[in-house]
Formats: C-alpha cells, structure tokens, sequence
C-alpha cells in the first residue's frame, strides 16, 4: 500500500484535469462525480496507509532529482510517518466531505467544472506539502495552495472587490513566503540539504539557542504567519471568504491555513532547539487569538464570524505549539478541522436557503427551517466552544494545560479567549437560528433545508466533532491519549528536551472546571443578550460605541496597512518614476546628448565662412605647432 | 551536421525572404524551424562535458590574427536553443498581422538570428564583436520602421546608448589582443594572459559597460521600458527574450574569466546595482498603467536578479543564470504576446481602461495567468528552478542581499497580479465586452510557452544538465586563476 | 654639377635661410592681410619657392641630390595647384563678379 503513495496526489491532479479540460464538455454530473471520486480514492489510500503503517521512522520514496546544482541536492520525493499520514486523512477525507457538499452547494453555478478542477488542483498541492520530503517539496505544496487559494477567492473574478480580496490573499502569503524561502536557504547553508531526514539528526546535536537555528525557526515561523494567519499577517483570511463558502471550509479553515502548525510540527526539533523562538510564538499566537476573537464579537457577516473564529484557533494552535505541546496543537488542528468545516458548511447551507444573504442581521428563527443544518451547526458550536466531552474539549483544554504550566498569565489569557470564543459563537448560533426572521418576504419563502449532497457531509462532521475527541483522551479521564501514543515517533526528538506535563490531578480537574465554567458562564451571557433581551447588531448607518466601533472594524488594520506600506510604496513608485528616473537617471543620459548638441552649436560659430579668418586660424595653429615642437625639444 | 550550416542558415533564409513578398512569413518560419532542427540535431550530438565541441576555425584577416573561430559548450548550447527555439515562436506570433513590406522585416529578423548565433558562439574577440554590432542593426531598423510613436527619437537614443557602449567593449577587445603573445583574438589566448590588477580594473569596467547596457543593468536602463513600449512586438520580443542574454552571456564568458580580478576588485558594487535594480525597477512597475512598460520594468527586475546570481560567481548562480535566461526568454516572450494580443484588440495600452477579460476570454486567462506564474516564479513553473537558485547564489553571498533581491518574489506579485487583475477581472466595459478569445496560431504559441514554462518547472533536469559540466569548470578555472 | 655646387657655396648658407625667411614671411603676411584672390595665389607661390630655393641650397651644402628632386616635385604640384586655383578662381569670378575673397563667406553653419 505505501509503494501506492505516489497515488494519493495523483488522483486529485488527474480530476484536476479532467474537470479543467472538460469542463464544457460533460455535464455537471460527471465533473462533480469525478473530482468527489478523485479525492474519495486518494482518502481511500491512505485509509490503507494509515493501517499498515507501524514503522517508527519515516519511509522516504524518492522519485527523481528535481534540481541538482553544485552542493545543493533537492530530490522529488516523499516521506511518509505518523504526521503525515494524519494530515492525509484530514485532507483527503474533509476534502471528500467538502466536494459531495459542493456539488450540491454549486449546483447552479456557471463556473462549475472550473471550481473543481480548482479544488482538486488545491488537494493536490496540499498533498505535495504534507508529503514533501523536504523543506523545497512542502515549499511546492506551500505555495501552491497559495494559488488556489487566489484562484478560488477570486472565483468570481467580475466583482473587483473579489478579486482585491484574492491578490491580497496571495500577496501576504507571499511576504510569509520569502521568510519561508530565506529561511530554507539558511538551512541549506548550515545542514548542507533540505531533506527532514537529514536535518534533524543533525540538528538533534545542536545546542538549545543555537543562534542560527533561531533565525532558521523565526524565518519559518514567518512563513506560518502568512500561510496560518498570524499576525500580523492575518488580514487577508476574513477577505478570502471572498470565496465560495465550501472553498472557506476547506483551504480557509480545515486544511491549508493549518499547513503552518503541520510546518512547525514537522520541524519541532528546529523548534524545540530555539526557545526565544517558541516564546515569539506563543505570544505571537496568543495575540492572534484574543484580538481575533475580539473582532470577532461584532461581526455581523456569518462567515466573517466564523473566519475571525479560525484565525482566532489558529493563533490557539500556535499557542500551543510556543509552549511545546506539539501534540496538543497537532490535535487541535485536527479536531478544529471537524468542527470549523462543519461550522462554514453549515453556514453554506444557510446562506444557500438564504439566497446568498450573509448577514445575520437580516436572519434569525431559522432553526424550524434548517433542521438538520440549526443541528449540526450546535454541535459544531459546542464543540467549538470546549464543552465537554465534545471535541474541541479535549484538544483545548490539552493546550490550555501545558500553557499554565508554562506561564499562569498566558493561561489567564487562553482563557478569556476561549470565553470570547464561546461568546460570539453562541451570538452567531442566536442570531441566525433563533427568534424572528429578519429577512425579505422574497427571501423568507425560498427557506429551504438543503439537498442531501449537502446535508450528509455536515451529520458526517457533526458526528466526528461530537466524538473526534476521543482519540487523545488524557489520563486524568482514564483514557490512554491514543493520539499522542501515535504521534510520538515524530516529537521523539523534541520528548526528550521538553519536560513532560507533570501537573496533579487536582491541578488539571480546577484548570478544567475554571475553563468549562468561564465558557458555561459566556454562553448564558449571550443566551441573556441575543435571546432574553432579543438583541440585534445595529445598523451600518447607527452609531456604535467607540470600544464596538474599533472591533468592528478589525482594528483598522487594513487601514494601518494601506498608510504605512501600501500608500508610501505608491508614492515612491510615482516618485521613482517621475522624479529618478524621469528627470534623474533619463536626465544624465538626455542631458549628455542634449549636451553635445549645445556643446556643437557653440563650436560651430567659429566656422564664420571668412577665408581670410581660416587662413589666419591655419597660420596660428601652425605657430603653436612650431613652437610647441620647439619647446619641447 | 556541421555549426557552419547553423550559423549562416539564417543568412539564406534571410534572403530568401526578401526575393519573396508574399510568402515571407512562412519562409521566415520554415528557415528559422529548419535552423531549431539544426540545433536540436547539434544538441543529439552533443556530449554534456566541459569540452568545446563542433569547432570551426577557419583564418579570416590573418594580418591582424582574427580567425573565424566558433564552437558550442555547454554555456552556448542553452544560448543556441534559447535563440533557435524563440525566433519561431516569434515569428509564428506575428502571423496573424499584416505589416507594411513584410518581406523586408522578416529578412531583418533571420539577419539578427544570424548575428545573435554568432555571438553565442563565437570564440575570437573580433568574430564576437561583430556578431555584437551585427545584431545591433537589424533591430534598430524593426524598431525605427514598424515601430509605433515617437520611434525615431526613442531608437536613436537606444542605438546610440548601446553601440558607445559596445565601443567601450571594443577598446577592451583591441587592448587584450595587443597583450596577446602572438597578438590574437583567440578567447584562450585571452584566457590565459596574466594582466596586473590595476589593467583588469578598467578592462573590467570597459566589458562591464558594454555587457551593463545591453542587459541592462541599473542605472543604464533607461533606453529599455521606452524602446520596448515604441518597438513592434516582434522587436519587443527579440529584444526582451534574446538581445538581453547577449549582456548576460558575455559576462559569463567574455567578463569574468577574463578579468577576474577586475571582477572581483567590482563584484559588491556590480552586485549591489543589480540589486538596486530589482527593487527599483519593481517599485516603479507598481504604478505603471502601460501593459508593456511594466512588462519591461519587470523585465528589468528580473534581470537584475540574473546579474546579481552571476555576479555572486557560484555553481548555484550560474546554474541559474543560465535556465533562468532561457526561462526568462519564454516567459517575456509570453507576456509580451499577451500584451500584444491586448493592445491589437483594444488599441490602447492603458490598463485602467480594461477589465473583465477573463470572462469572455477564458482561455486566453488562462494562458496569461499561467505565463504570469511562471514569471513571478511559482514552484512547478520554469521562474521557480531559476529564481530558487539565484536567490541562493545571492544568499550564499551575503544574506542581507538575498533577503532585499527576495523582495522581487513579492513586488513580482504585486504588480503583475494588479495588472491581471485590471486586465482580466472586474467587470467587463464598453471596451473589452467585444474581446474576442485568442484562436488559431495564438492558441499554438501561448500553448507551447504555457508547456514550457510547465515542463521545464517540473522536470528541469536535462536543461541544467546540458550546461552544468561547462558551468563547474569555467568557475574552476576562475578560482585557479585568482588562486595565483 | 660640381661647378654649380660650387657656385651656390659661395654664398654662406645663412644668407640662404635669411633670405628664404624673408620670402616666406612677405608670402604668409600677403595671404594673411591681402583680400584679392590672385595676390593671395601669388603670396601662397611665394611660399612654396622659398621652400624651393632653400632646399636647393641645402641640397647643394651637403652634397645630396634628393632636395633637388624635392624641389622638382613641389614644382609639378604647382603647377597643377596653379591650374585648378586659377579655375576656382575664374569661377569665383565669374559667379561674383569679384574676386575678393571676403565674398566668398557662405563657407559656415
């Protein structure tokens, strides 16, 4: 099965092209057939993968040297182990989910057979990433996800403001890009290869603090912050869901924006060795964390919610990585995989009832109508939200542990996070499914549960986010942490230079209790605001208080941007242009022609055409001649 | 198959384009296929050593000791492709626009063919300066004939600006062959004269100039985003895809192995132009409305980086310079073709004007976009194998460098993604609702350069092993001279 | 041509190159100051002889034939200079009506 591997990114490549060539060839059936089965297949392989797999390193599968230039040696080849075997199943399998819910969700589109061949090119660059077996094949995958990324929030390209949304998507990634890139020559440099399979021996017999290898892991760790929306990179998520909403569950939340923790995770060692590195990190990603779930609470755009949601549990994840808790990060990847795909497709459904409205303003009291989706999408926010035993209970509360056993004030920190989290999930969940519809008369009589292409995938996702936890259940619960147990070959290196979590019981059950009442506590808090006093975000046109007013718009990030980078880089552009290069470097080389031009009418005056003056000017430059042959003899 | 048949081929062709009006096109094409099929038979025959192969040497002037001496290694090889392998496409993507006296253009165009195979591979001084001049002339009159507003002015600068330039380089040629023991023009004569520092300074700076203009280099680009927005595409394309690689070549070979410890008396500075020029010339192309001005401060941009790889003088940056050349020559030729496509529809060259192409037009957004990949160089693209190693070779140099010459990959992104954006997305206007989408041969070229730029990012292999053996050795051969 | 040698070195040679000085002189100033066509042809003839005449001289002082041979080349080249000046010179004429050569001043930008 494993010799089978090369497979798994070809079936996605393989629908990519059938669905990009025939796109206006076959009907809507067989595109969306083929891209589900493309992607169902390559699940499927790695289902066998997953079962078979019992070796404790990593099985390298090369294929042929892609460049080999003087001492650099990058060879096109994979590397499989217990990470990447799980990223498989994540992808490949909510990648399966997403595309049986796209063909109901894009039904209607035009651009139908082109949106899959897009989806089906990302799996396939998603798959190089997490197969890569160094640092230059994740960088194909890496960037390459970047542009379907453009291309998918940019699917409806005739809106300008759609296609803004895409470039900057791609243009942020790309600054991360070039830490990525500067940092992996570094690694050339110091290691002499990029293959994970000779890094990391090597760098296992590094000193902790290593000056290089701190500005190797900040370089990465810069390239994260573009892909996983860190800050302070992070704006250009909220403005991708530009895109269809299956493309904001898929890249924009379950798979592509966490290919920065799988990046880190797969370099752990690199991390580990660096502790000024993992404490930017951790501050970094609990940054990210509170002020998205900030901008996060006035949010009145259902997606926009539920993005500033991820950027939100992404800076969580880093959070976790920065104290070491690779594990504990890698799983919440995984569970926020299950609940955020579930939540955007849930919102999917809703906006398709909706005929494409998004905001919650104008929705409300459509638990009655929706079902399945009012359902689903609780779970989803439950689990979200860290209740027990629903998925995202575990997977937090494991981070939220070693983070105080790190540092108490980054702790008390996480926390109020994770009540924020709950908070504005639950206004959402309030505002949209519960009291009276907002909407248009028009709107309101095309309510509608959506098809089963759509609703199967969300039971699918709601029953894994009620049970994904399970699989790292820790030991106070009795459980075994199943996860942790399969993932310890990867972080073998890294186990042993970072102390154990070595917190009592009683410790971690007050942690647990605190966390689970802060976020009980927020719920009731919005059950009273959105529910009791049947509370609705004000108009655009209102004022709103000046604390409400900074969160809703993000902070003036965006602003702060265009003031500080992308007006000052015009200006210098129009600068440039008009005054150095125009009248500078042009003028020299104008002004030397021009100059010989003044230089021969000047000189031209002496031709007066009076032949005696000629001959008086021959006579004096014969006497010169003359006497300057004389003195110099 | 004899390098003398490759290299004068284009000569008949040349002429017999100009014996027949009507047909010139497709005689123009046929010869310059026939020529690539020369090549590509030299190519079968090739052996990937470090040895010159296919020599022709043959006494031309013998009073001054000038030989008509040429042969191809490595180095030369990816020129002689680079140039056979364009001239085609270039001449296939005029095919569907009338041009007054066409017959005459086509002649020039398989005339400069000649003069650029020459200088690729020629290996006397003399033969090399002649094939320089001899590519100078064509096209200046492509340009000064079938050019657009303004030409006359904007061609005389451009021609003046690179011939005093190359008389610099002349100078330099003629002081070397006098420093020759049996006063020769012979490449391994003046490989082997040992010539104090304090010559090699200036020699350097003479070559230097010379090699500066025609690529160009910061500050000497003036005459280029000008002369490449008047020039007829075609010129544009012989310009921006071919003549640049002239300056780049002839540092490789005729600068640095020459003069090295010129070079290395030089090397910051030249390294910290190129530089200059990658940021700047980007900077400037994010403003720019006119599709083909940005087209040309990208190419700049992307120059820049070639020379600051080269000028760096590791495997890495040369490696890269030399796929990056060929790169670049398919990708600017792309991008130059699109453009045309654009302004030929919609008789204008300012991008505000436009949008919503993408919808009407798919494949030929497609295309586009594809051909922008490749040029802001993402991975599985051609851009990518060449700008990873050049950003290398730069970083093996000095870090700091490579992080400011790493900007070009996000400015890269910056304004080309505005451009399509402008061009291809957004809603359609009154302008671009009668776009048509690109057909017949248009479809054959962008298709070939679209495959290029694929296969080359998927599998660069063969490309970087053709050159790779010369590569090593000329760097060896450098480094044991400095050794002394 | 002993006998001639002989006779010219009867004369000191300096007298030869005052003289000649003297000529040459009258012949520069009259090209310079003078403004008629003809005068000027005659002053620039004035010249040449006194080359003539000196190299003669020297010729004959140290015994070598050459300057001689010289001295017939510069009259051949006079005399072909005579021919086509003269006719210069009738053209002049003949288009001005004068042969004053500040006339002639269309010579310039």
């Amino acid at each position: 099965m494993i010799d089978l591997v090369w497979l798994i990114p070809l079936f996605p490549f393989i629908g990519f092209l059938i669905c990009g060539l025939g796109r206006n060839l076959f009907p809507k059936a067989v595109i969306g057939t083929v891209a589900s089965l493309a992607v169902i297949a390559s699940f499927a392989i790695s289902l066998g993968i997953f079962f078979q797999f019992d070796s404790a390193t990593p099985i390298v599968i090369d294929f042929f040297d892609w460049i080999k230039v003087g001492g650099i040696d990058i060879p096109f080849s994979f590397q499989i182990d217990q990470l990447s075997i799980l990223m498989l199943l994540i992808i490949t399998g909510i990648g399966s989910l997403i595309h049986i819910y796209s063909t109901g969700y894009m039904s209607h589109d035009a651009g139908f057979g082109k949106f899959f061949s897009y989806l089906n090119l990302f799996v396939f660059f998603m798959l190089l990433l997490v197969l890569g077996s160094n640092y230059v094949i994740m960088f194909i995958g890496w960037e390459g996800v970047g542009l379907c990324s453009y291309l998918l929030i940019g699917f409806w390209f005739t809106n300008g403001a759609f296609a803004d949304a895409a470039k900057k998507a791609f243009i942020m990634n790309r600054i991360g890009d070039l830490g990525f890139l500067i940092g992996v020559f570094l690694i050339i440099a110091t290691f002499g290869s990029v293959s994970f399979a000779e890094i990391f021996p090597k760098a296992q017999s590094m000193i902790s603090g290593d000056a290089t290898l701190t500005l190797i892991t900040i370089l990465l760790f810069i390239g994260a912050t573009g892909k996983s929306a860190q800050l302070p990179l992070f704006t250009w998520l909220p403005d991708a869901m530009a895109g269809p909403t299956p493309v904001s569950a898929l890249i924009h939340a379950a798979t592509m924006v966490t290919a920065g923790i799988y990046m880190i995770a797969r370099s752990n060692i690199l991390f580990t060795l660096s502790p000024v590195t993992m404490s930017i990190i951790a501050v970094i990603g609990l940054a990210t964390a509170i002020i998205a779930a900030i901008i996060a609470i006035t949010q009145t755009d259902i997606k926009k919610v539920l993005a500033y949601s991820t950027v939100s549990q992404l800076g969580y994840m880093f959070l976790g990585l920065g104290v070491g808790a690779y594990t504990g990060a890698f799983f919440h990847v995984l569970t926020h995989a299950f609940f955020k795909a579930l939540l955007f497709l849930g919102a999917g459904s809703v906006i398709h009832a909706m005929s494409d409205e998004q905001d919650m303003r104008k929705m409300g009291g459509l638990k009655r109508k929706l079902p399945i989706t009012f359902f689903t999408m609780l779970m989803g926010t439950l689990a979200i939200s860290g209740l027990p035993p629903f998925a995202g209970f575990f997977s937090k509360d494991e981070i939220l542990a070693h983070v105080y056993e790190h540092n108490k004030i980054l702790w008390i920190i996480g926390v109020l996070g994770a009540m924020l989290t709950a908070f504005y999930m639950f206004r959402m969940m309030f505002l949209t499914f519960w009291g009276n519809f907002r909407g248009s008369e028009e709107q309101k009589s095309h309510l509608h549960e959506s098809p089963l292409s759509m609703t199967i995938p969300l039971i699918v996702l709601a029953v894994l986010s009620v049970i994904g936890g399970f699989i790292g259940v820790p030991e106070i619960f009795g459980g075994s942490h199943w996860l942790a147990g399969y993932l310890a070959p990867v972080f073998e290196g890294s186990g042993t230079r970072m102390s154990e979590l070595a917190l009592s019981h009683s410790t971690e059950w007050t942690l647990m209790i605190i966390s689970v009442g802060g976020v009980v506590a927020a719920i009731i808090y919005a059950y009273i605001k959105y529910i009791k006093n049947s509370h609705v975000p004000v108009m655009d046109s209102q004022p709103r208080s000046a604390l409400a007013k900074i969160s809703y718009n993000k902070f003036y990030f965006d602003e702060f941007y265009a003031a500080i980078i992308q007006k000052p880089l015009d200006a210098i552009s129009g600068f440039f242009f008009r005054i150095i290069e125009k009248s500078g470097i042009d003028g020299v080389v104008n002004g030397l022609g021009k100059g010989s031009i003044e230089a021969s009418k000047g000189l031209r005056l002496l031709q007066t055409g009076n032949v005696g003056f000629y001959i008086f000017a021959m006579v004096i430059g014969v006497v010169v001649l003359l006497l300057y042959s004389f003195l110099k003899f | 198959m004899n390098l003398l048949f490759l290299l004068f081929f284009p000569l008949v062709g040349s002429l017999a384009c100009l014996l027949n009006n009507r047909a010139a096109k497709q005689i123009a094409l046929v010869s310059s296929l026939i020529t690539l099929a020369s090549a590509i038979v030299l190519l079968c025959n090739f052996t990937p050593d470090a040895s010159r192969q296919f020599v022709v040497d043959y006494p031309w002037i013998s009073q001054f000791g000038i030989h008509f001496k040429a042969g191809i290694d490595g180095i030369s090889m990816i020129m002689v492709l680079l140039t056979t392998g364009l001239i085609p496409l270039i001449i296939l993507s005029s095919f569907n626009r009338n041009f007054n006296n066409s017959s005459a253009l086509y002649a020039l165009v398989l005339f400069m063919q000649f003069g650029l195979l020459i200088v690729f591979t020629a290996l006397d001084g003399f033969l090399f300066y002649v094939g320089w001049e001899i590519a100078l002339i064509p096209i200046y009159f492509i340009c000064a004939i079938w050019g657009g507003a303004d030409r006359i002015r904007v061609n005389m600068k451009f021609f003046i600006y690179t011939f005093a330039g190359s008389l610099f380089m002349l100078l330099g040629i003629i002081y070397l062959h006098l420093q020759t023991p049996g006063n020769t023009y012979d490449i391994d004569a003046f490989y082997s004269l040992n010539l104090d520092a304090a010559s090699q300074a200036w020699l350097f700076w003479c070559f230097f100039i010379a090699f500066a203009i025609k690529m160009p280099i910061f500050p000497f680009h003036t005459w280029q985003p000008d002369t490449y927005t008047t020039a007829p595409t075609m010129g544009t394309m012989l310009l921006a895809g071919i003549m640049l690689k002239m300056g780049i070549y002839g540092v490789i070979r005729w600068l640095i192995p020459i003069v090295p410890i010129g070079f290395m008396e030089w090397k910051q500075l030249a390294i910290i132009l190129s530089i200059i020029g990658i940021v700047y010339a980007s900077i400037i192309a994010f403003k720019q409305k006119e599709i083909k001005r940005l087209v040309a401060y990208s190419s700049i941009a992307h120059v820049g980086l070639i020379a600051a790889g080269i000028f760096a003088w590791n495997a890495a940056g040369v490696q890269g310079a030399m796929i990056q050349m060929l790169n670049h020559g398919i990708n600017v030729v792309g991008l130059f073709f699109a453009m045309d496509i654009i302004i030929n529809r919609l008789n204008t060259q300012d991008s505000s004007l436009m949008g919503g192409i993408a919808k009407i037009a798919p494949k030929f957004a497609i295309a586009l976009l594809i051909v922008i990949l490749g040029t802001v160089a993402l991975p599985l693209t051609n851009g990518f194998i060449g700008e990873f190693l050049l950003l290398n070779a730069v970083y093996q140099y000095q870090i700091w460098f490579a992080a400011i010459a790493g900007l070009t990959i996000i400015f890269g992104a910056v304004y080309m993604l505005r451009m399509y954006k402008h061009v291809m997305q957004g809603e359609l206007n009154e302008l671009t609702s009668s776009f048509k989408d690109i057909k017949g041969t248009e479809v054959l070229v962008m298709g070939i350069i679209c495959a290029l730029i694929i296969v080359i990012g998927v599998y660069p292999k063969p490309i970087l092993n053709i050159s790779a053996a010369a590569v090593d050795t000329l760097i060896a051969q450098v480094n044991n001279k400095l050794a002394f | 041509m002993d006998n001639i040698s002989a006779t010219i070195q009867v004369v000191p040679l300096n007298h030869y190159i005052l003289l000649c000085a003297i000529i040459f002189t009258i012949g520069v100033i009259g090209v310079l100051i003078r403004r008629n066509a003809i005068i000027i042809f005659m002053s620039i003839e004035l010249m040449l002889n006194s080359v003539n005449l000196l190299l003669a001289a020297f010729s004959a002082y140290s015994g070598d034939a050459s300057g001689q041979v010289f001295v017939f080349f510069i009259m051949a080249l006079a005399a072909a200079e005579v021919a086509v000046g003269l006719a210069i010179i009738v053209m002049v004429y003949r288009n001005t009506s004068s042969i004053d050569i500040n006339i002639l001043n269309r010579l310039k930008w």
